[in-house]
């Protein structure tokens, strides 16, 4: 082989291996990409059906009940416009609380219920998922209802 | 007062990083050795001024010193002396201080080793790192200065994040930096031979042992990194792909491309171009990994930082450095030449292969880590990359590259036979493929995925065996061990770093294939089997640690009747900042790892519980460890240490008939 028909045929392989990591990727992405949804849009019906998605917001005061295998909990989802049942079966992470912020992925159920397969909540008491900032600053910006005294920490930097 | 030496200091190191940064290369283009002198004096009272701010915010942190914003912030009158002293890094400011304190460490050590480099090499070497100093420097006392005062003085801190109050996280990121900063001076002598214009083997024979000690650091740390996730957040994970944790192994991706190419050029004379861009990418990969995690981009317990001011330093950095020494890569790399020609079935092709698919690696991570930040900066929506997307592109591209590294050491330099070849590996493929299809059979399951996961690990552990029983066959020596020890360690290097990676891919596929979790309710006395092993939960007792209270709870593990151990998992409330932590208990073991977690309090002192049982998991950072063995065995080879001290630069002739170039 010349050096030149050599050169050839690296670059060919170099493409090959490109091709197959752009299809892998393109393929990967088509399946497992998960979209965030705000609970009113959960509410207006412009979520998929049968795919998992994920929701976040603030957990509604009062609502977390818990079933008596102990395991299975119930909590509302909010946004202050709307709010959305959630149930996990699972235990759920150190600083989930009733009226922080939290975020869940999973399915819409057939009932409306938002089936979670994961729950995330913030990391430290200051900071909150930009997500369920980003779902209560939009229902804010809405003006859909005038929250009454809802701090958004870390939505600041959402632009970056 | 010494906080103010503190930032006093950064001030005047900042001053020798603009003189270091610019009269040394300025000399170097103009041949003024007076000026060229400077980088030596320079990179050291660097060090020294950087290594008393340092000082001084250790100092600040041991004696208390609420005034300071930064100590206030970050730790408690009640924090242990030693996690104050880990608080140094627990934060951004902080963080950053470490970072350019550890380059300034790696400065002094070129200064230390680099009697053998000429002149013009060594004072552009330092320049640029120098120059790297400078913008670090002035970022901190820019919009991030850690000795700011805080008037009037706090009563009392903030405490550091429970989650980072772990002996892991003590040395972690001090490891992890090490390795980032390290491959700066890949960076700084690829920078030095473009602006030079001359790029030999020497050159590669310089930078590989600077590169491989920085690699193994960053694999310690990435290990490290991963030990802690797997014990301190409780849910028995070792890799999430998080955007923070890409943010360090894609700088590892490029690394270990990087180290195979140098070894090319070294060797052979080739690669030239393609190494340089390899030094480039490995820390500008490093610098934007220190983006990601500081600059508060990324939902993360590392995202400390939400000042947009420095968001667009750092990225108004990265893009002078990217971006510039991109540009002089464009401008100068056509001088530098190609190297030598070689056929495609050769030790320079299945090298060329491995960093291929290792870029290509590298390039999905970087895809699936930043494709949903760009999306969510032109609001296009939210999405979220999860691990199935990388396990699904990752797994297909390094399989071939690791069986790959199995024929790669055993074929000839420019042109191999592949009949002969495949001759030579015959039984190791064959045995190989034999253990992996029959090994799940007898361990109980069979997938595909497991065959294939401990063919890969079995192949690279034969190949390795044939491999070094050639070698052994070619060496002069009296008797096995009088051979044995005639292998030159940068092989031994070689075959324990790969040992690492089947050793890795062994714990990855029994953990993924074998391992078992359950969350149940327990009550108290009551038991849960799982794995073979019978847990009894025995109740919790409350206790107090030096700055939380906790429930501790009881189990009694037994198998077939017998007490293995006894595990005690706490859940844990530091009332500082008001945080509920999961201190999860492991009994660790070779062969299985026993995990308990307590998750929340039920009626009548019932809990929910955790538990897993992980077969191997210890192999994961095992295998890592191994790696880094290996790589500190290639470094202390004997052509190092003998380059090392001697004066003058040394190019073997047979290198330097290898450096012919194609037109």
């Amino acid at each position: 082989m010349k050096p030149r028909h050599k050169r050839f045929v690296f670059i060919g392989l170099g493409l090959l291996v490109l091709g197959v990591a752009t299809v892998l990727v393109l393929n990967a992405f088509q399946s497992n990409l998960v979209f965030f949804f705000t609970p009113t849009q959960v509410a207006s019906g412009e979520v998929p059906q049968g795919k998992s998605f994920r929701i976040g917001g603030m957990v509604e005061d009062g609502s977390l009940v818990r079933e008596n295998d102990g395991l299975t909990v119930r909590f509302y989802v909010t946004d202050t416009a709307k709010s959305v049942p959630v149930t996990y079966k699972g235990i759920l992470p150190d600083l989930f609380k009733e009226g922080k912020g939290a975020v869940a992925q999973g399915q819409l159920g057939a009932d409306g219920t938002f089936i979670a397969s994961e729950v995330l909540a913030k990391h430290d008491e200051n900071y909150m998922p930009p997500e369920a900032a980003e779902a209560l600053a939009k229902a804010k910006a809405s003006g859909a209802q005038q929250s009454k005294s809802l701090v958004v920490p870390g939505s600041k930097k959402e632009s970056l | 007062m010494i906080p103010e030496i503190g930032h006093f200091a950064l001030i005047l190191a900042l001053c020798v990083a603009v003189v270091q940064g610019s009269l040394p290369i300025y000399g170097a283009a103009v041949g003024n050795s007076a000026l060229m002198a400077i980088a030596r004096p320079a990179a050291r009272g660097q060090f020294f001024l950087v290594l008393v701010a340092f000082g001084c915010l250790g100092y600040a942190f041991a004696e208390k010193d609420f005034s300071v914003l930064y100590v206030a912030a970050t730790s408690n009158s009640q924090l242990p002396l030693h996690y104050r002293l880990a608080a140094i890094w627990g934060a951004h400011e902080g963080s950053l201080l470490l970072w350019t304190f550890i380059l300034t460490v790696w400065m002094f050590a070129v200064t230390l080793f680099s009697a053998h480099l000429p002149d013009t090499m060594r004072s552009r070497i330092l320049g640029v790192m120098g120059l790297v100093s400078m913008g670090f420097l002035l970022f901190m006392l820019t919009v991030s200065n850690p000795f700011e005062r805080l008037i009037p003085a706090a009563l009392d801190g903030r405490d550091l994040n429970p989650l980072l109050q772990d002996p892991g996280m003590v040395i972690h990121p001090p490891m992890l930096y090490m390795g980032y900063v390290g491959f700066s001076v890949a960076f700084a002598f690829a920078i030095a031979a473009l602006l030079g214009g001359n790029l030999d083997a020497a050159w590669a024979r310089w930078s590989r042992p600077w590169t491989t000690v920085a690699w193994c650091f960053l694999t310690v740390g990435i290990a490290m990194g991963s030990g802690w996730a797997y014990y301190e957040l409780g849910w028995g994970g070792w890799w999430f792909w998080d955007p923070v944790e890409n943010a360090s192994f894609m700088p590892w991706l490029a690394g270990t491309a990087l180290i195979h190419s140098l070894a090319v050029t070294d060797k052979r004379g080739g690669f030239k171009v393609w190494t340089v861009l390899l030094a480039i990418m490995a820390f500008s990969l490093s610098l934007l990994g220190t983006f990601l995690v500081r600059s508060g981009v990324l939902t993360s317990v590392h995202a400390f930082a939400t000042d947009p001011k420095r968001g667009l330093f750092i990225l108004v950095f990265l893009a002078v450095v990217i971006g510039g020494s991109l540009a002089l890569y464009a401008w100068r790399a056509p001088r530098v030449g190609l190297g030598g020609s070689f056929a495609m079935v050769s030790r320079e092709g299945m090298l060329l292969a491995n960093n291929v698919l290792l870029v290509a690696a590298m390039g999905s991570v970087l895809l699936g880590t930043l494709y949903p930040l760009f999306l969510d900066a032109l609001d296009l929506g939210k999405i979220s990359v999860g691990p199935p997307y990388f396990d699904s592109v990752f797994a297909p591209l390094m399989a071939p590259a690791v069986f790959l590294m199995g024929i790669g050491p055993l074929t000839q330099w420019k042109k191999a036979n592949l009949p002969d070849l495949a001759k030579r590996l015959r039984w190791a493929f064959g045995v190989s493929l034999v253990t992996a299809l029959t090994l799940p059979f007898v361990m109980g399951e069979w997938t595909p995925l497991l065959s294939l996961g401990l063919l890969l690990a079995i192949w690279i552990v034969t190949t390795s065996v044939v491999g070094l029983r050639e070698r052994l066959t070619h060496v002069d020596g009296h008797g096995l061990a009088g051979r044995l020890a005639a292998v030159p360690r940068s092989y031994w290097g070689m075959l324990v770093a790969h040992c690492g990676i089947a050793v890795f891919i062994v714990g990855v596929t029994m953990v993924k294939g074998f391992e078992t979790e359950s969350d149940v309710r327990m009550n108290v006395g009551e038991t849960a089997t799982i794995g073979g092993y019978t847990f009894r939960f025995d109740g919790t007792q409350d206790v107090v640690g030096p700055n939380y209270t906790a429930a501790r709870g009881t189990f009694h593990v037994s198998w077939d009747g017998r007490e293995t151990t006894i595990l005690y998992p706490e859940k844990r409330r530091y009332p500082v900042q008001n945080q509920i932590m999961t201190e999860a208990a492991i009994d660790p073991g070779l062969l299985r790892d026993l995990y308990v977690s307590l998750g929340e309090p039920l009626e009548d002192g019932a809990w929910s519980v955790r538990l897993y049982h992980k077969p191997f998991v210890d192999w994961i950072w095992g295998g890592c460890l191994i790696m880094a063995l290996g790589g500190v065995l290639a470094v202390s080879d004997r052509r190092y240490r003998l380059s090392w001290s001697r004066q003058e630069p040394v190019v073997p002739p047979s290198t330097r008939t290898a450096r012919r170039k194609v037109a």
